[in-house]
């Protein structure tokens, strides 16, 4: 293959927002996941938890709560509206205010026939769920002060509500408060302040358990509003509690970047009587653990620091295996950076704007390098740097720039704009009028990958690939024998050829052969497929952790093969390595990649976001004492 | 451990009329190992893909003919075989749809039961006891059978085994209310018989379970009462011994039967230490006799247990994982798991190996061993169990065995105890002296309490050597040694022995510590650990400096950041007794603190022992800690590794505890004065080394960053190489 001239690009200053709420769909499988600016994900925890969907945020949006009633996602926020969304279409249905002031927190009953949700003005209001919409149905007694967390009792009679310095329990069908259970300030010089119970956990057998500001997660009995048992976790605040589905374990989230796992057993050993005994501390965030959830076999958290952390728990699974490995997501699962392979010109998308550079000039074609001789650009050419300031206050979806350079498209979640961009001397923008056809050449890929569910679906019907069982994470379209490349979320790859509308005989080789599993086992999933214009046979896709040059015309490693072999090749003579050669090329000298593309000089770009730098623009997390300081 | 998992019903059954009988007269495995070939009680043969729980094909005799034998699958030809009304052959294939049409011989005496075992060809056992290979009988049906077996002598059960390309035929017969097993060797054809030991209550054996495991056949018998036998006969061996054998049997369970005995019952062996056994009553269930459990025979274990729904018919059968468990009016399979268990496993983990420890690993004896005498190792060991009756007489005539030796330790004298005991333990092997040797330490300790003049130091030497005794086992005799000042007994004491208690790791170093140096030197020691002293000793002869470095601890006020040597003398004169300090105890006596130095002990334990040494005692022990300590920390003196040797952690934690538990003593003391300020000296020079290491903590740190910021960049045009 030989030499490559990469453009390592970091200048991309994407920053991902924090975690803000989090709700699990046992029955779907599929994580909600709310950010801070106001967007949704959707995560298929069975198919390798990929990043299903997106629903970009919006200026005006925030949101504190979600919650799944069946299959359809509420959230709701400080502005004060409840929305529904539309997973389908993958934008809010309608949003409806509850004209209760900022809304802290919504739930529903276990029956999915009701939504309550506490305002900031004391009221717990119950709306009823309908086909198509939801209808407000009344107010629960009104209380003073802010409503901060709700949980309804699985039998749906009770709601506990968290509020400032104490926890209440209504009975529903009368509206009444029944139970006042009044919880303690901090100690020392937090005693001033009040004390917010920023989470409540209501059980079966009418147990409450409550996370506070001082720090605190306690048991309640629910029935004769006595404190049962107190667990004193932080100096800091308990932000995030959830149950496990059989009501044993208990895990709470702290401003310290903990997660704390309580469990109902018996302290020793033989004995009947259980209790909640703290049993184990996982640390996997540096800052506010804001958003939890229990499942099956795992913890999911996330936060303040903005990825998201699945915490496989140890004791459910029998052997080590590829299922009980940490992960931890930090990127999204799509391509926000696009390139024009002819123009060198990269167009980087943030939420709100868009940003396009140009790559600086190739020289020097015949020295020769080293990997460890770099050559620093002389001057970094014209960081020509165009800002479209996106105007209204919807998110960007997605963008793309042509391959000349000369087309520049985005959406968003109402509207599609295209401009002319003329990148000579001066870089000149004009809107023209959204063109359909043009939208799509360039950006079918992303749009359609947003509406189909498994299969994928080929611009204009021309054909449709059989379904397979995995999302497709990434695809591309060989420019010239125009064969569809895809890969899934479980790290398969297919290759189709839509002139014959069938699977070519390098696909078919590869999938009888099987994938190794070196490459079955990465956990992040590929999100960009790009090819070689010179070299037909070359396929250039990346994830996270590396990207690799598929050389479609070597032969395919099998399992006993070494995977990562460019180490070996590197010692091996000139004779001697085409016997060692393999269909995978890659490289893992780059990391916390965001794209990597090949230019049609034949140079690489790459462009990574160091998973440090993020870190270092977070805010500072929360003191905490060490030795000596 | 061992599970059961959930079962399910293979087929159902029709109850017969006597309902003593079973309904399914055997299952047997086909070539296939998913295939059970089930034959009932009367006229059908069923075969059955078990994990689809289905028949594949069923034949079926005329009404009228019986089957008289349960159908079995050559696995030679893939041809099933079947007998009917005691003298009709029948031969088919899995394709022939009827049984009648198949191929038939009649044979002249009636069979009792044809076998056939992967490996080996069908063997057709008549009742009378004699053995045919079905090929060479279907050859020449009308060949004469000749009579094995006596008038009144019935056939109860009969098993075939290949092993190593020897066929058997194992049967057990019953006459007159004894009862025998022949074992049939074929090609060449032996047969032995052994008389079955008679159980007390002289009721017959409710089953027979016969196993291949290490070249020996192990037969599992159990009894109404409740008592599961094990009896081994040896593959090869001496196969010509004349007349009717007792065969030896081992008692390797008694189960709980509840009230009255048990009727319907069967035991099978699913490896060496499980037996599955059906139709008992589970111990913690009240009633009922309708139950599967798996005992551990090593720890006499329930391991798990099953209620079987209905009536058990009792026999059992066992392939590839699964039992076959016929009961009330269903067939059952059951899968089950079995896992080794060890001592080791029981116990926890095997020690931690490290230097010091690996001398005195104490060797981990299996239960089988230890609970049963049965060895099933070795062919040697076998031999010896069955003919441990005939030679046991011969054996004593030249040695004594334990109980003989024990009975001479009470009376004998000196030289005769010595020379036995050294001759017991220098024959017996490890396995057996695990138990003896506690008994024979204890029995000599206690002789030596009662008469001062009797003392065998070489035997109990000898005795500690093997490794297999602890403090615990015999408490006296590490204090009997001390008794005696047998030193060396002592050191082999305190180096074998695991849980030595404080007070006598204290009491040991008392004595230690005030023995006059003469005495000592006299006694032989254990080589290793003088050799490790005398290196010890003479690389402080060759003196404390090498290459002109003098180690900083000499240095009161070197670690000043301007590091200046200083003149030599000056620090003579500063501390003459560090210079030049000779060892202040002899060789061997220090060879004994080093024992004392590195047994195990608790902190809290040891202190208030401590106590008990007088002031010039504490001083002495403090000035040879702290020669060992300076040795080590010269660094001139380059361990040996392998050698036995206290750790500068250990010398180090000795040394506290013994200010700690004299402070007040040695600070009055005067004599004390010099020492103690040396080692104020020794800490002040540590606490600065750390300090300073501390300072500079910050510039290493820097020097880890400086790596790391190589390509901060933003932007760069690099080049790589793909291959």
């Amino acid at each position: 293959m030989g030499e490559l001239k990469v453009h390592r690009v970091r200048f991309f200053d994407y920053m991902p927002t924090a975690i803000r709420a989090m709700a699990f769909n046992a029955h779907t499988e599929r994580l909600a996941l709310a950010r801070m600016d106001g967007s949704v994900e959707i995560f298929n925890f069975t198919d390798h938890y990929f990043q299903e969907k997106v629903i970009p945020g919006k200026d005006s949006r925030s949101i504190e709560s979600l919650c799944w009633v069946g299959g359809r996602l509420f959230s709701a926020g400080l502005n004060g509206e409840i929305a529904e969304y539309d997973l389908e279409n993958l934008r809010p249905k309608y949003s409806l205010e509850a004209y209760g002031g900022p809304i802290w927190t919504v739930i529903s009953n276990t029956q999915g026939t009701q939504l309550a949700i506490g305002c900031e003005d004391g009221t717990v209001k119950l709306f009823e769920v309908l086909e198509e919409h939801i209808q407000f149905e009344r107010n629960l007694d009104r209380q003073k002060g802010r409503i901060i967390s709700l949980s309804w009792h699985p039998s749906g009679t009770h709601i506990a509500a968290g509020m400032m310095d104490m926890i209440r329990v209504f009975d529903v069908p009368t509206g009444h408060a029944v139970q006042r259970l009044l919880v303690d300030r901090g100690i020392g010089g937090s005693k001033s302040r009040e004390t917010v119970v920023w989470s409540v956990a209501f059980l079966s057998d009418h147990t409450v358990v409550s996370g506070d500001s001082a720090g605190k997660v306690q048991v309640w009995d629910g029935h004769t509003g006595t404190l049962v048992k107190t667990h004193l976790v932080t100096k800091w605040d308990v932000l995030a509690l959830s149950v496990s589905k059989d009501e044993s374990s208990v895990v709470a989230g702290t401003s310290e970047g903990t997660v704390i796992q309580f469990q109902f057993i018996a302290p020793t050993l033989h004995q009947q009587d259980k209790e909640w005994v703290r049993t184990r501390t996982f640390k996997n965030h540096t800052h506010d653990v804001r958003a939890l959830a229990e499942i099956e076999t795992a913890i999911v958290s996330g936060g303040m620091d903005t990825h998201l952390v699945v915490r496989p728990l140890l004791e459910k699974f029998d052997e080590k295996s590829h299922a009980s490995g940490l992960r931890k997501i930090h990127f999204p699962h799509r391509n926000l950076v696009s390139c024009a392979k002819k123009a060198g010109l990269l167009l980087f998308q943030f939420p709100g704007q868009l940003e396009l550079w140009r790559l600086g000039d190739s020289d020097g074609h015949g020295e020769k390098h080293t990997l460890s001789k770099k050559r620093e650009m002389e001057e970094i050419q014209s960081i020509s740097l165009t800002l479209f300031k996106q105007k209204g206050e919807d998110h960007i979806c997605c963008s793309a720039l042509s391959s000349c350079g000369g087309w520049l498209a985005y959406s968003t979640v109402s509207s599609v704009r295209i401009y002319r961009l003329q990148t000579d001397n001066n870089i000149s923008i004009t809107k023209v009028l959204p063109n359909p056809e043009l939208a799509m050449t360039t950006k079918c890929i992303h749009i359609l990958r947003y509406t189909s569910h498994g299969s994928v679906l080929v611009f204009q019907l021309h054909c449709i690939v059989p379904v397979y069982g995995s999302c497709p994470s990434a695809m591309g379209i060989h420019p010239t024998t125009n064969n569809l490349t895809m890969v899934h979320a479980d790290q398969q790859l297919f290759e189709y050829s839509i002139v014959e509308k069938q699977y070519t005989d390098w696909s078919r080789k590869l999938q009888k052969q099987g994938l190794h599993n070196v490459w079955l086992d990465r956990d992040t999933p590929v999100t960009h497929v790009t090819f070689n214009p010179k070299n037909p046979n070359q396929v250039v896709l990346h994830d996270m952790h590396m990207f690799c040059i598929i050389d479609q015309s070597l032969p395919l490693p099998d399992q006993k093969t070494q995977f990562y072999n460019q180490m070996t090749l590197r010692s091996l003579s000139e004779q001697e390595r085409p016997s060692h050669l393999h269909a995978f090329k890659i490289c893992k000298t780059f990391q916390d990649l965001l794209c990597v593309s090949l230019l049609d000089d034949q140079s690489l770009v790459v462009v990574e976001r160091p998973l440090l730098a993020i870190t270092s623009q977070l805010p500072a997390p929360v003191r905490q004492k060490k030795f000596a300081t | 451990m061992a599970a059961l998992y959930e079962g399910f019903t293979l087929c159902g059954l029709v109850p017969t009329q006597n309902a003593s009988d079973s309904p399914i007269q055997g299952i047997e495995l086909d070539g296939d190992s998913d295939h059970a070939v089930v034959t009932d009680s009367t006229r059908s043969v069923t075969l059955y893909k078990v994990s689809d729980q289905k028949p594949l094909g069923s034949w079926t005799v005329k009404q009228g003919q019986l089957l008289t034998c349960p159908a079995v699958c050559n696995f030679q030809t893939k041809e099933y075989v079947v007998v009917s009304d005691n003298k009709v052959i029948r031969v088919w294939k899995d394709e022939d749809l009827n049984i009648d049409k198949a191929f038939k011989a009649t044979v002249s005496a009636d069979v009792w039961r044809v076998h056939s075992a992967p490996g080996g060809e069908p063997v057709v056992l008549f009742q009378r006891g004699a053995v045919r290979l079905l090929d060479s009988l279907l050859s020449a049906p009308q060949q004469p059978i000749e009579d094995v077996l006596s008038e009144e002598e019935v056939i109860r059960w009969s098993t075939n085994i290949v092993a190593e390309k020897q066929h058997f035929v194992l049967f057990t017969t019953e006459q007159k209310g004894e009862h025998f097993l022949y074992v049939q060797r074929l090609n060449p054809n032996t047969l032995q018989k052994y008389r079955l030991e008679r159980e007390d209550s002289g009721a017959p054996p409710l089953s027979f379970s016969a196993s291949l495991r290490d070249k020996h056949i192990n037969l599992l018998y159990l009894y109404p009462n409740g008592c599961v036998y094990q009896s081994v006969v040896a593959v090869r061996g001496p196969v010509e011994l004349e007349g009717v054998q007792t065969l030896p049997r081992s008692l390797r369970l008694r189960l709980p039967v509840g009230e009255g005995k048990l009727g319907a019952a069967s035991a099978v062996a699913l490896d060496e230490a499980h037996v599955a056994v059906v139709g008992m009553p589970h111990p913690s269930a009240r009633t009922g006799k309708d139950f599967l459990c798996i005992w551990n025979t090593n720890f006499q274990t329930l391991q798990a247990g099953k209620e079987m729904v209905g009536r058990i018919h009792g026999p059992v059968w066992c392939y590839l994982g699964k039992l076959f468990v016929p009961h009330g009016k269903a067939l059952s399979v059951i899968p089950y798991e079995c896992q080794k268990s060890s001592l080791a496993s029981a116990l926890g983990k095997l020690r931690h190996a490290g230097i010091a420890v690996s001398k005195s690993s104490v060797a981990v004896p299996s239960w089988n061993s230890l609970l049963h005498g049965d060895q099933p190792q070795g062919p040697a060991k076998i031999v010896d169990t069955r003919k441990s009756k005939l030679s046991r007489k011969s054996q004593s005539a030249t040695a004594l065995n334990v109980d003989q030796v024990l009975e001479l330790i009470k009376t004998g004298p000196v030289e005769e105890v010595q020379r036995e005991v050294e001759a017991l333990v220098s024959r017996g092997d490890a396995q057996d002296l695990q138990l003896s040797v506690g008994q024979l330490a204890c029995h000599l300790v206690a002789r030596s309490q009662a008469e001062t003049a009797f003392y065998t130091p070489g035997a109990l030497a000898q005795l500690v050597q093997t490794q297999c005794l602890c403090h615990s086992v015999c408490p006296d005799l590490l204090l009997l040694a001390l008794e005696h000042k047998d030193y060396f007994l002592c050191q082999l004491c305190l180096q074998l022995f695991p849980d030595i208690p404080e007070v006598v790791t204290c009491a040991c170093l008392k004595t230690f510590i005030s023995v006059p140096d003469g005495d000592v030197e006299m006694v032989s020691l254990e080589p290793d650990s003088v050799s490790f002293m005398e290196g010890l000793v003479a690389a402080g002869d060759r003196g404390g400096q090498q290459n002109g470095f003098s180690p900083p601890l000499f240095e009161e006020d070197s670690c000043d950041a301007h590091h200046q040597p200083k003149p030599p003398q000056h620090q003579d004169k500063k501390n003459p007794t560090l210079q030049l300090e000779a060892c202040p105890v002899g060789l061997h006596k220090a060879v004994l603190l080093n024992e004392v130095l590195q047994t195990a002990y608790s902190d809290n334990f040891l202190l208030p022992h401590l106590k008990d040494l007088n002031a010039q005692q504490v001083i002495l022990f403090l000035q040879y800690l702290q020669f060992v300590y300076l040795k080590f920390s010269q660094d001139v003196y380059t361990q040996t590794p392998g050698l036995r040797s206290p750790t500068m952690t250990q010398i180090i934690d000795w040394l506290c505890l013994l200010l700690d538990a004299h402070f007040t003593v040695l600070v009055m003391a005067p004599d004390a004065k010099g020492l103690l300020s040396n080692l104020e000296s020794f800490v002040k020079s540590q606490v600065k080394l750390f300090s300073e290491l501390g300072k500079i903590e910050g510039s290493l740190q820097e020097l880890h960053k400086m790596k790391l910021s190589k390509d901060i960049s933003q932007y760069s045009i690099e080049v790589i190489e793909l291959f």
